[in-house]
Formats: structure tokens, sequence, C-alpha cells
């Protein structure tokens, strides 16, 4: 965080939360970043990622009840993928923060939240169909939009179409 | 000219071909299957309902493919829903007709480009007769479009081909832009 600057009251709420997870997990998570649109914080041991989410909802001063968003996001120059999960705590405690989780961009995974919050289940599924990373423990691990037996993951920044499907052609 | 226009006698009586009769009782109650697909199919529905009041023509939309003349592509067409829309058409008894309304199942439409899920086009996948085109088609389009259809029936004949009654079509065509000068002229004087 950066000294003398002037926060906003719902980041600086942000900021408490992430002091209280910062205090619990240390160097397993990444400096604050307060960031005005959307306050995150980095998952840097991706295997304690569902430990902190359960300690996110459970714990009485955080009560984050609510995944708004998980997002999938691919960190080309970074050979990565990641997630970027939207949290809020609704009718108890008010705040949201955003949690990024990164994995290798070839054959990488994360743990799955689905357990934790049920919104995770068709999301992660979605991250899956869209980055290919996959998510250790999801109920239910398979494609969601696309049909099963497509080849690539669309939203990669280097995917390029296949020739055909089922004998038609794809490309225009 | 249509059949009713020939007029009929004080008797009675018409005097026609059979194929006339014939393909004036099928352009008479044209079937489309009742799908839509996107946004097209709002503008489909709104042309079925009162307002613009398909059923003025015998079109009214079938819940089977089976019972159905008429299928309107309308809307986008994406690769997974491609292989049903080809399974539906082999369920429609022939001869059976195929509308594609809009420009995603003319050409792709938006995503020609990046829509990587998008099938480029419904007659990469079933023959086409007419296309409609339109990002969506205002109901006048689709109401022309079925006419269309209409004039692709009056032109068959028995022991004729679809493309052949296809090529007639083409050969009776007007020119549009001729007729809307005419107007344009008109309205001025």
């Amino acid at each position: 965080m950066e000294e003398g600057k002037v926060l906003s009251q719902s980041i600086q709420q942000s900021a408490a939360a992430y002091v209280i997870i910062h205090d619990k997990f240390g160097e397993a998570v990444s400096p604050f970043d307060a960031n005005e649109t959307m306050p995150f914080f980095e998952v840097i041991d991706t295997s304690l990622w569902p430990e902190i989410a359960l300690f996110m909802r459970d714990h009485p001063k955080l009560q984050f009840n609510y995944m708004a968003c998980l997002s999938g996001v691919d960190y080309q120059a970074e050979e990565k993928v990641g997630i970027v999960c939207n949290i809020e705590s609704l009718g108890q405690c008010h705040h949201k923060l955003s949690v990024k989780v990164k994995c290798s961009r070839h054959g990488g995974s994360i743990p799955s939240v689905a357990c934790v919050w049920h919104t995770a289940n068709w999301h992660e599924r979605e991250a899956y169909d869209m980055f290919g990373m996959l998510f250790t423990g999801h109920p239910d691990m398979r494609r969601i939009l696309c049909p099963d037996d497509w080849e690539g993951y669309p939203l990669l920044k280097d995917y390029k179409v296949q020739e055909s499907y089922h004998g038609i052609k794809v490309p225009y | 000219m249509g059949l009713l226009d020939a007029g009929i006698t004080k008797h009675n009586v018409l005097v026609t071909s059979v194929d006339n009769v014939l393909n004036w009782a099928r352009l008479s109650s044209l079937w489309p299957m009742g799908f839509g697909l996107a946004c097209c199919a709002i503008e489909m529905m709104a042309t079925n309902a009162s307002n613009y009041d398909l059923e003025r023509f015998g079109i009214f939309p079938r819940s089977s493919p089976r019972q159905s003349d008429l299928m309107i592509v309308a809307g986008t067409v994406t690769m997974k829903m491609a292989e049903r829309v080809i399974r539906l058409y082999e369920q429609m008894p022939e001869p059976r007709y195929v509308l594609s309304m809009g420009s995603c199942s003319n050409c792709g439409g938006p995503y020609w480009e990046h829509g990587y899920h998008v099938l480029k086009g419904v007659d990469r996948v079933i023959p086409v007769d007419v296309y409609v085109p339109g990002c969506p088609p205002r109901p006048e389009s689709l109401i022309g479009g079925l006419m269309k259809v209409q004039e692709l029936i009056r032109m068959e004949q028995i022991g004729i081909s679809r493309a052949d009654a296809l090529k007639k079509l083409v050969e009776k065509s007007v020119d549009p832009q001729v007729v809307i000068e005419q107007e344009r002229k008109a309205a001025t004087a």
C-alpha cells in the first residue's frame, strides 16, 4: 500500500479484512493491492486456496458468504493462466475482496472451491472450458459450454479455431 | 397470378391445371416449424402475433417437424446446434423448404471472424431456398421472404426439380429498383 494515499471507506474495509487473512496465512498470500475498482490479493501457495476460502467464509469478522463471480485470465507473458474470484459479504460485514489464483498454462491445476461456494461449481467448469486449467476436487470437472469433444480452449490468447467439427467446416 | 385472381364464373366452374391447384393448396398453408435460435426468433414471434398476423397467409407454427413444410432458421446457429438443425431438417416430410432468417444464419453475421462456436451460414449443413437479410430483419422483411417461398412453390411443376423451379423464379423476378423509382416519381407528381 502506498503511504499517504487517502483510501475510500470500502477499500479500508477490504484492507481490514485482508489483515485478518494475512495474520492467519502469512506468506501464503501476496501483499494487499488497494485497487479502487476491486481491491485484491493473490494466493501464492495455491494448495492453501480452499483453506483460505473456508477461513474467509467462516471467520466471524470476515463472513464472505457470497461469490459474485469467478473469471478466468490468460497471462500469456508469464506462461500462466489464472482465476479472479470476486467475493463479498452480503448482509453481514458489507466488504468485498478479489482473490487471484494462478497456475501453469500447460496442464496446470487449481484446487476447487465448489464445496465452499456452490456458485464456483459452474464457474470453474466455465474457466476450464475456456482456459484449460483443471480444478482438483471439483465434483463434476467437464466442459460446460463447448461440446465435449471440442479441441482447444477458446479464450487462450494463442487459440486457433479447429478446421472442422464432425465434418462441418468451422472457419469462415 | 394467383388461382383466385382468375375469377370464378357464375356456374362456379374453374378450369386449371393440377399443378396449379396443388401449388395453390401448398402455398396457402405453409406451416413453419416453431423454433427459434436467437434474437431473430423474437422478430419471428412478433410476425406471428396479431400485429403482423401471419395466419392471414395460412402460415402458422407447428410444434413438430413431422407436421412442418418450412423451416425458418431464425438466429445464430452454433456448432452444437448445427447437428440438431440437421436432424430436425431430416425429420421434416418432403417437399420441405428452408428460409434462412438474419445475418447469423445467412453467413455467421457479427460472429464471422471471432465466433469460434458459430456455424458460418446454415447453408453449410442444409440446403437453403430463401435468405432474408437483416440483423434482425423486420417483420416486413420476413413476410417478404415468406412471399418468396410462396412464389417458389408457385414455380414448381410435377416432374421438374427444385433447382429448375429456383431457376424459373430467378428468371421471372422483377428488379425492385425500377418499381421503387416508379413509386417515387408517382409520389412527387
